[in-house]
């Protein structure tokens, strides 16, 4: 237990450390944009935390594979909880890609902005998600069924991704192209920090959950015993 | 018996039910004209004939929730599920029998919804049924996968459309694209493609949904 403490206690800090830095450097190291100034700076967080919620996705479907095919009896609730995550860091993402949005284009929602869209559409299949795990007892059948759906989730990022951009125009700015970044230097650098800070807090919020959601159903074990 | 004489054995079950029935259908049908009649006096006068072909495709997705509502109906009440999935058949063929029977519904009333469309708002062309065909593979295919989902957990008719309408926004996609812009080819493709996609996850993981 103490070694899970300290390893949880590590990635906080890890964050904590990582965050520091990455504040740093988007407000006092990154240039101003030429085109659209300070408030560019929203880059530094917006892309990070939807890149993040891609891996909490990810991470969510992985587990969910696992609990299918090797019968992980841990996986449901890891599954369970990097959906969680995803979703909030999903939420977030819709909040600055908007704030973005009204800065940059004047409008507090675009259509025409594919990735605000996709994430869209991901906050209502991620929330089906939770919609669906409770209404259904806990037990395997809620286990195969959350993992079954969390896959689907996995299948539908790049078929969504490829509808939206079917149906739409090219306003969104595109960073990272076929080419590689399109950007260098202290820009580049300072997005890493900001991307790898994101990922650690995601990592240590979700220990952290984990941690608590385990207790919880050791407790309510404990509990059935002596009643 | 073969895969396919099972898959043929369950869909046959379904449509049977339905000729002697006759709930579903009727209940469909009317819905997607009810839809209709409501959209014409939803759209204004001066709006344009590429507006209501978008509502067909939000009457072809509500009409099709609408079945997909009663299609696990009869294997809840009945307990009917308990013993197809005790049947020595693969379980992938339970879903395979009610999603052909699911487009076969679905089918017949577009066979109704699209003239009353071309009577009401405008003529339908080639491309817009290429794609309505297309389109309903997927419906069926998704939408089949997630009422069984539904019909497991406790707020059965209340989940189903949160399921349901996030999954087939790519379908909406790809059909309003067929039927509107210019170039439909790459948007029949797409939706080729993702029939294709979830017809094989739906297939690989159904048995996971009906077993524990």
């Amino acid at each position: 237990m103490s070694l899970r403490n300290n390893r949880l206690a590590a990635w906080a800090a890890l964050a904590l450390g990582l965050s520091a830095a990455a504040l740093a450097l988007i407000f006092f190291v990154a240039p101003n944009d030429a085109d659209q100034g300070f408030s560019q700076r929203i880059f530094y967080f917006h892309v990070p935390i939807a890149l993040t919620a891609y891996g909490c996705f990810f991470v969510g479907a992985w587990k969910a594979f696992r609990h299918l095919w090797k019968g992980d009896p841990t996986a449901d609730l890891e599954s369970y909880v990097a959906i969680h995550q995803g979703v909030i860091f999903g939420v977030l993402t819709l909040a600055t890609g908007s704030i973005w949005a009204k800065i940059s284009w004047g409008h507090w929602w675009l259509w025409s902005e594919k990735q605000l869209t996709l994430f869209l559409v991901l906050f209502l299949f991620y929330s089906a998600y939770f919609m669906l795990r409770f209404s259904v007892d806990d037990g395997p059948q809620r286990a195969n069924l959350s993992a079954v759906y969390a896959l689907f989730g996995v299948v539908l990022i790049p078929i969504s991704f490829l509808a939206i951009r079917l149906a739409q125009n090219y306003i969104h700015p595109v960073v990272f192209t076929r080419h590689g970044p399109a950007f260098h230097g202290t820009i580049l650098w300072t997005f890493c920090v900001s991307l790898a800070a994101m990922l650690a807090l995601a990592a240590t919020l979700y220990r952290i959950e984990l941690t608590g959601k385990r207790l919880d159903s050791r407790l309510r074990e404990l509990r059935e015993l002596l009643a | 018996m073969t895969y396919a004489a099972d898959v043929a054995a369950l869909a046959r079950k379904d449509l049977l039910l339905e000729l002697r029935a006759r709930e579903t259908l009727p209940a469909m049908a009317l819905f997607v004209l009810s839809a209709l009649t409501v959209f014409h006096f939803a759209l204004p006068a001066t709006s344009s004939d590429l507006a209501a072909k978008g509502l067909l495709w939000v009457a072809i997705v509500f009409t099709a929730l609408v079945g997909l509502q009663r299609a696990f109906v009869v294997e809840r009440e009945h307990g009917v599920i308990d013993g197809l999935v005790l049947a020595p058949c693969d379980r992938s063929a339970i879903w395979l029998g009610k999603a052909l029977a699911v487009l076969g519904f679905l089918a017949a009333v577009e066979v109704i919804a699209l003239p009353a469309y071309s009577i009401f708002f405008s003529p339908v062309d080639g491309p817009t049924i290429a794609a309505v065909a297309l389109a309903d593979l997927g419906i069926c295919a998704v939408g089949t996968f997630v009422a069984a989902t539904a019909a497991s957990s406790r707020t059965r008719e209340l989940v189903l459309p949160l399921l349901f309408l996030p999954l087939v926004i790519p379908v909406v996609i790809g059909g309003v694209g067929a039927s509107v812009a210019g170039g439909s080819a790459r948007y029949l493709g797409f939706l080729a493609l993702y029939d294709a996609v979830f017809a094989i996850i739906c297939w690989a993981s159904f048995e996971y949904v009906v077993t524990e």
